[in-house]
């Protein structure tokens, strides 16, 4: 019996064939590229505030402690976003004039809350607790990022679940000692020396490897 | 439903009663409709326990089912990739001292029913009230509450609650109200009433007495409908005044209940229901001494339910049976007119001998709703027993002003018809709708000249009146009031008020000269003239008071009274009884929503009532015989006339309610109820007359031929194989336990557990242990688990709304309910034992098992359910893509399904009212109980910070908290030590269906019953 087709359909069966698996391979690297862009995760990406806040200027230049702000961060599940008030205890006495700290000054003239946008957001399905990360050796750098550095606020992290799974799974690679937590400069020891560390504080500390689901979400 | 479905729901009660005494009678059994095999019946057991499943199915064939995984998965996929929205972040301009965002405060203060307090803690986070507790400090709580205290938080956030100052139809302003009132103060009173519910509150007390004073010709009314009349009126013929009695249920050996439900209802239940739990403790073995209770009463009830002896006897007859009781203890008493009633001999005897048995360690109560001349004779009773001082006590009112509310009611109607009344002020209440149906006080109300209303909803009354003022809610005004025992609790505000809403002390102090004062100025000032401690002291003892929610040293001291001689012949002789065989209509507050006062709650609307289960409905409830004589089965549609007036509505069989009576419930067939309220049920006040408000003789009942549909959960979630069509095969497969079917509740009285203390435990439990392909789990740091005293439950349900409200459950409509789909995740299964007419009942509170071996983790596709490391099944919603599997593969039946988005997410006032660490479930997701992780894990946050264990104790699941018995207890069964691990110690632990390997961690102490050997049931 003649074949039907000519040879150089084999051709195309192959590439259909292998252009489907490059397609479709291509189709997944894009979305997950997608998936990971800055764009979507709003990873690194900078926000406009009211007033433009410099962590750089007053955590990093100023040395200003992180709990001057943050006030419930070692007590509650939220960290706090500081009052008004808080801003006013130093700029009702310097740059008292600065047309940049104006929207500042109207929200305590006017008892009118400033409205910042927020820059680390989870879904309201996980409930994260900061009370006991600081509690257990986990600094503020190592999911807020270069803090000190940063003139304006931007996630560091993706803030999806596998990124915090990382260090759930690993808690060695990212503790350091409970003083160091609210350190913005803190640099930790490399390679095995960390790990070493980190598993000495997880003994110290009582730290759990925790992954059950109910951890995080209820 | 469809009108095929009420013919599927027809009972063949001769079919039942042939059942019950057939050599297969069910060990238990839990509905009429069980028995009687009816259609509807079984297709609600074939929907739990299909007799054909895998056997495969023509209609969808497996490659429809592939394309359609396919594409759904597909599309669940694509329905995940969302950008989260941008959200602000608002902070304080100055904050408030203590709030730390995330961490929720607790503040004592009282909630008041039939206007006795009950203290509470309330939580609040930033300042929103989300959950309600019992105050441990309180004596009328202890830590515990009940359904109506739980479900006060729900009546607070209520969309419905009236919002603005109404004026002749046009919204007006509080300040135009204030103004219009000032002037009435010119009038000197001059026909003027007021018209307020009862009232313990001392500073209200005393501003209406200073009202009085400066305006001399005013008068005060109050009428409540649940106002307690018969107890006072009893106390005032007994002792010549209206004395308040106090209960010691921890020291009384036997318990004799008159038409009592003291447990759920009446002032002081949350802390009888405690006192009664602590002695039906077993923990000491058979060595434990059981208190004993008898029940007499019409319609069975929470109460009665746990009795030991349970009496169904026509309300009418209650007065037969005291006097009888009465004339055992050595009272002199006249016999009744009605001594043809059918109560046994041998019943009273045996009560009167085992009363005489307990000479000052026994209580005789007599129901609220029976007329006063019984509740002289259960003081009378008390007194000859010797009881009087140990475990009654009596003290003075603790009201401000105790009067006979129907007459102060009826002396107002007089007022108003004879056209003296210019100025109408009614303070709270809604007499319009609930008053009795002769004094028609719709039409007397209306020859007010000028009629204001204050209350929490536009209802009835308010649209009748020219002025209303929405009344400020517990949680947002200050106030006080008395609790059962005379203890002040000073109520304090856990928000500023919603709706600009005010409070009765704030209307009051209108009229007077205390004019434009606030709420929190008239409270405390009225406390700082009374204490004898000033400036700093005052201060202290005022900040002490607010931070316990109690004065302390003002329970009010016990009096000495002793009763008439002469009583019998001062008191009315009650013609209520009259023929036997005539049909009485007994009227009750609804076990859910009150008198009325709650029928806008739809937590309370669709809370199942105990022993009926019946949601979002109240009905002609009758007993078997009655609906046999009558020829009536459930859901018929009768028409009832009761001296010339008439409701029509459905009958409910209830087995075990008396012969010859009905029970109709109020609180329903509300015209302006809300948009909850205003619907479910029939208005019964219509037939309530002040001639007979509570016992009223003669009812006609007749079948208009159609058919009404309840919805009751009785008969859902069914997990007893007794009297289903289950085939021979399956039902051996899933190892039914041979000749005790599935044995979920086990019962011996204490004569048997004394033989044998380990009746509770079925070798054939044993047999699969250990048998799993699945390697074990370790649980080496808490294993948490939880015990359930069947022998404490009282069944008030108090656990259900708890959960509710703390873990932000849906409520789903009469409709869903009827469909099985109500969503609470405990629920208490009511099972009877014995005959139609005068069963017993047993109750088994029902939440996620979570068991070790859990069904429903190996057949969730996603992953959604799933083990965790301390034993619990943790299920995560976001995760959930609504296959079911798990919900068909749980052999307990309590899981639950969002088949529709329940949850309401567009009501801003509910917004704040959720608990914000659990989250809300959308439509097509499974939920489960999940002993409160958002707790255990608080706890965990706490213990790990400070470096500690958890403590025992430290973790109070929501159900256990609202508890009242403390039947449930939960904790680390890893540890000896705690409390749950030494009750499951015990011989009468055991686990349901533990022959199916499920390993559960909650387990049940099995129910031991005291009767009287002299009395055979």
């Amino acid at each position: 019996m003649p074949q039907i087709f000519h040879r150089s359909t084999n051709f195309i069966s192959r590439l259909t064939i292998y252009g489907a698996v490059v397609i479709l391979g291509a189709l997944g690297y894009a979305l997950y590229t997608i998936a990971m862009s800055p764009w979507y995760t709003q990873q690194n990406v900078k926000r406009q505030q009211p007033v433009p806040f410099s962590h750089r200027h007053h955590a990093g230049e100023l040395g200003i402690d992180c709990r001057y702000c943050h006030t419930s961060v070692e007590k509650s599940s939220f960290a706090g976003v500081p009052p008004t008030q808080t801003c006013m205890t130093c700029h009702s006495q310097i740059w008292t004039n600065a047309s940049m700290l104006e929207p500042v000054r109207a929200s305590y003239r006017d008892d009118k809350s400033i409205e910042w946008v927020r820059v680390n957001a989870l879904p309201d399905f996980v409930y994260f607790d900061h009370s006991i990360h600081v509690a257990k050796g986990v600094g503020c750098t190592t999911c807020h990022g270069q803090i000190a550095e940063m003139p304006l606020t931007q996630r560091a992290g993706t803030l999806y679940m596998s990124w915090c799974l990382e260090c759930h799974r690993q808690p060695e690679k990212y503790l350091r000692p409970k003083s160091e937590v609210f350190n913005p400069y803190y640099d930790p020891p490399s390679g095995a020396k960390q790990i070493e560390l980190g598993k000495k504080l997880m003994a110290e500390y009582h730290v759990q490897s925790l992954q059950t689901c109910s951890t995080c979400h209820r | 439903m469809s009108e095929d479905s009420h013919l599927k729901n027809s009972i063949d009660l001769v079919a039942a009663r042939a059942k019950l005494s057939g050599a297969g009678a069910p060990r238990l059994w839990q509905s009429l409709e069980q028995l009687s095999g009816t259609p509807q019946f079984q297709e609600f057991s074939e929907h739990e326990f299909p007799p054909s499943a895998g056997k495969g199915n023509s209609e969808i064939n497996r490659r429809d089912v592939l394309k359609l995984m396919a594409a759904s998965a597909a599309l669940t996929g694509l329905s995940a990739c969302t950008k989260l929205p941008t959200e602000k972040i608002v902070p304080y301009v100055r904050p408030p001292e203590e709030i730390l965002a995330g961490r929720p405060l607790f503040y004592a203060t009282s909630l008041f029913q039939a206007g006795v307090a009950t203290g509470v803690l309330v939580e609040s986070h930033t300042g929103r009230p989300t959950k309600i507790e019992g105050n441990p400090e309180h004596p009328g709580s202890l830590g515990s509450s009940d359904i109506f205290n739980q479900a006060a938080i729900l009546n607070f956030w209520d969309p419905d609650r009236s919002q603005a100052v109404v004026y002749d139809g046009r919204l007006s302003t509080w300040s135009d109200f204030a103004a219009s009132m000032g002037n009435a103060r010119t009038l000197k009173g001059a026909g003027m009433r007021i018209l307020t519910k009862t009232i313990t509150s001392p500073t209200l007390g005393a501003q209406l007495r200073a009202l009085l004073a400066q305006l001399p010709e005013a008068k005060w009314h109050q009428y409540e409908v649940s106002s307690g009349d018969s107890v006072r009126e009893g106390a005032r013929l007994a002792f010549g005044r209206p004395v308040n009695t106090v209960y010691h249920f921890d020291q009384a050996d036997v318990i004799v209940s008159l038409d009592a439900d003291f447990l759920t209802c009446g002032a002081g239940h949350v802390r009888y229901a405690r006192d009664f739990g602590t002695r039906r403790d077993l923990s000491a073995g058979p060595a434990s001494k059981l208190n004993r209770l008898y029940v007499a009463e019409s319609m069975p009830t929470a109460t009665g339910a746990v009795s030991d002896h349970r009496l169904p006897v026509r309300s009418a007859d209650i007065d037969d049976l005291a006097r009888q009781l009465a004339a055992a203890a050595g009272v002199g008493v006249p016999p009744s007119a009605n001594a043809s009633s059918k109560i046994p001999a041998a019943w009273v005897g045996a009560v009167g001998r085992d009363l005489a048995a307990h000479r000052g360690s026994s209580i005789v109560i007599a129901g609220e709703h029976q007329p006063p001349l019984v509740h002289a004779l259960a003081h009378a009773i008390n007194a000859s027993l010797g009881n009087v001082g140990k475990t009654v006590v009596y003290t003075e009112s603790i009201e401000a002003s105790p009067v006979n509310q129907l007459e102060s009611l009826r002396e107002l109607v007089n007022d108003l018809n004879a056209g003296q009344v210019d100025f109408l002020v009614i303070l709270g209440g809604n007499p319009v709708y609930d008053a009795p149906a002769d004094f028609d006080f719709a039409t007397a109300m209306q020859k007010a000249k000028l009629r204001v209303h204050s209350g929490l909803y536009h209802d009835e009354t308010a649209e009748l009146c020219h002025w209303h003022a929405p009344a400020a809610h517990s949680l947002e005004s200050w106030s006080d009031g008395r609790a059962f025992d005379g203890t002040v609790g000073i109520v304090q505000p856990l928000i500023a008020p919603l709706y600009d809403g005010h409070s009765a002390h704030e209307v009051v102090a209108l009229f007077t000269a205390d004019a434009g004062k606030t709420g929190h100025e008239l409270v405390r000032n009225f406390w700082q003239s009374q204490r004898p401690e000033k400036d700093k002291a005052f201060e202290a003892l005022w900040e002490t008071s607010l931070h316990d929610g109690l004065v302390s040293g003002t329970s009010l001291p016990a009096i000495s009274v002793a009763p008439h001689a002469d009583f019998m012949s001062l008191g009315r002789t009650e013609a209520t009884s009259g023929d036997p065989s005539a049909i009485e209509v007994v009227f009750r507050p609804d076990p859910s929503v009150g008198d009325g006062e709650f029928s806008n709650n739809s937590w309370l609307q669709e809370l199942p009532k105990p022993i009926t289960r019946l949601t979002w409905d109240n009905a002609i409830m009758m007993g078997p015989a009655t609906a046999q004589q009558l020829g009536v089965t459930t859901g018929d549609y009768l028409t009832l006339t009761l001296g010339g007036r008439r409701v029509d509505a459905g009958a409910y069989l209830v087995p075990g309610h008396a012969d010859n009576s009905v029970t109709l419930h109020l609180g329903f067939g509300r015209a302006r109820g809300g948009s909850v309220g205003t619907g479910p049920g029939f208005n019964s006040y219509l037939l309530r007359t002040s001639s007979a408000p509570w016992i009223a003789p003669g009812a006609q009942i007749t079948k208009t031929g159609k058919k009404y549909a309840f919805a009751s959960t009785q008969q859902q979630y069914n997990i007893d194989l007794d009297g289903h069509p289950v085939e021979e095969e399956s039902s051996a497969a899933v190892g039914q336990g041979g000749e005790h079917g599935r044995d979920l509740v086990r019962i011996a009285t204490m004569e048997e557990f004394s033989k044998d203390p380990s009746f509770a435990q079925n070798p054939d439990d044993e047999n699969t242990k250990g048998l799993t392909i699945y390697p074990g789990y370790k649980y080496d740091s808490y294993a948490w688990g939880m015990s359930i005293d069947l022998n404490r439950c009282v069944g008030c349900n108090a656990c259900v709304i708890a959960c509710q409200s703390e873990n932000n459950i849906a409520v789903v409509g009469k409709d869903q309910v009827a469909r099985g789909r109500a969503m609470h995740w405990i629920r208490i299964d009511t099972y009877f034992r014995g005959n139609l007419d005068n069963p017993e009942m047993y109750y088994e509170p029902l939440p996620c098992m979570q068991c070790e071996n859990a069904p429903c983790e190996y057949v969730c596709p996603v992953g959604a359910t799933t083990h965790n490391a301390e034993g619990l099944n943790d299920m995560t919603y976001n995760r959930c893509v609504g296959t079911r599997y798990c919900s068909n593969n749980c052999p307990y039946k309590v899981r639950r399904f969002n088949f529709y988005l329940y949850s309401d997410y567009k009501t801003p006032s509910l917004y704040g009212m959720r608990n914000p660490n659990v989250t809300v479930r959308s439509r097509g997701v499974m939920e489960k109980c999940t002993y409160c992780v958002q707790r255990i894990n608080a706890a965990k946050i706490r213990s790990e910070e400070e470096n500690r264990l958890i403590r025992d104790g430290e973790i109070i699941t929501a159900c256990q908290s609202a508890c009242p018995t403390e039947a449930i207890v939960f904790g680390n069964i890893n540890d000896p030590t705690s409390k749950v691990a030494k009750l499951k110690a015990q011989t009468r632990d055991y686990g349901l269906l533990e022959d199916l390997n499920t390993r559960p961690r909650t387990t049940y102490l099995a129910r031991v019953r005291n009767p009287n050997p002299e009395i055979h049931s």
